[in-house]
């Protein structure tokens, strides 16, 4: 089972909760508290804080985190195929560079759109 | 191993209705990416740790990023009242629910789902070879074309996103950086 090799992995997320939470309680248990106004406030580099903690980001943010995807996803089949590498020969090896072209096409066209720019 | 499919069922489903129940929309990302944690923990206890680590890498990394700037963007207040009103598209959503909700317990209780996993791929068979080969194997041999598919929808994912996107950039509307 495959399952049974992941037993330290759940071990060390458990381990890693577990004392993160820890340390968060006995702070909460043990600390002092004596809130007053000025250590309420929100810190903004020493300076007093102006407006709204939200803040409308620029629609060119969305526009990189989504060729960033679309370029994870890609990078997610290049696994499968590196495991199978040498048994898949040179065909499989034609069949990846396909979905690169594909793929690289996309990218030419972002780039000459300028949608790899920051302005 | 079932104690822990039914830990993580149970935490995959408390983030799930987080994700309904909370207001604010950051905390619910986070909430979201409880469950994808969660279902990732189910894909490994299947054996099937390839779409684990896919799970990880693309929905709780890429597609959560994704989420928080959408989130960013469209400029939600957190402290907006929440409405519970009866709209015609809720009474409608709620009517598919139930009957997607039927339609699953009518499935669960049939003779065919007490049969239990068949075909050739069995969990021996998968684990004997490891579960990435076999994807690598089937997804490069028998399930060639559609991979090849795959290209084509990122190429129109990039596409689209750029049209959409660029248009707003190109108008030059400066806001905050």
């Amino acid at each position: 089972m495959i399952a049974e090799q992941y037993l330290p992995v759940l071990m060390l997320i458990g381990l890693a909760l577990g004392l993160g939470g820890m340390f968060t309680l006995l702070a909460i248990m043990l600390g002092p508290k004596r809130p007053t106004d000025v250590k309420r406030m929100p810190f903004e580099s020493g300076m007093p804080t102006e407006g709204s903690g939200f803040r409308r980001y620029h629609v060119r943010f969305y526009l990189v985190a989504m060729i960033f995807l679309i370029f994870d996803v890609e990078v997610i089949f290049l696994y499968p195929w590196a495991v199978q590498f040498r048994n898949l020969g040179l065909f499989g090896f034609g069949e990846l560079m396909v979905f690169l072209a594909v793929l690289v096409l996309g990218l030419v066209y972002a780039w000459k759109k300028g949608a790899l720019e920051w302005e | 191993m079932e104690v822990f499919f039914y830990l993580f069922a149970v935490l995959a489903t408390v983030g799930a209705v987080s994700v309904l129940l909370i207001r604010s929309p950051v905390y619910c990302a986070l909430a979201l990416v409880g469950t994808f944690f969660c279902l990732a923990a189910i894909y490994v206890l299947l054996s099937s740790e390839f779409v684990a680590a896919v799970q990880l890498l693309v929905y709780a990394g890429a597609i959560m990023v994704l989420f928080l700037f959408v989130i960013m963007l469209l400029n939600l207040k957190s402290d907006q009242p929440f409405a519970l009103k009866f709209s015609i598209p809720k009474i409608i959503g709620l009517a598919v629910t139930v009957g997607i909700l039927a339609q699953l317990i009518g499935v669960l209780n049939s003779p065919a789902a007490k049969v239990g996993p068949s075909g050739e791929y069995t969990i021996e068979r998968v684990s004997a070879e490891g579960a990435t080969e076999v994807v690598g194997r089937l997804l490069f041999t028998e399930y060639v074309l559609p991979f090849e598919i795959i290209s084509i929808l990122l190429l129109v994912a990039v596409i689209g996103a750029v049209v959409l996107a660029k248009r707003y950039v190109a108008s030059g509307e400066e806001e905050s950086g």
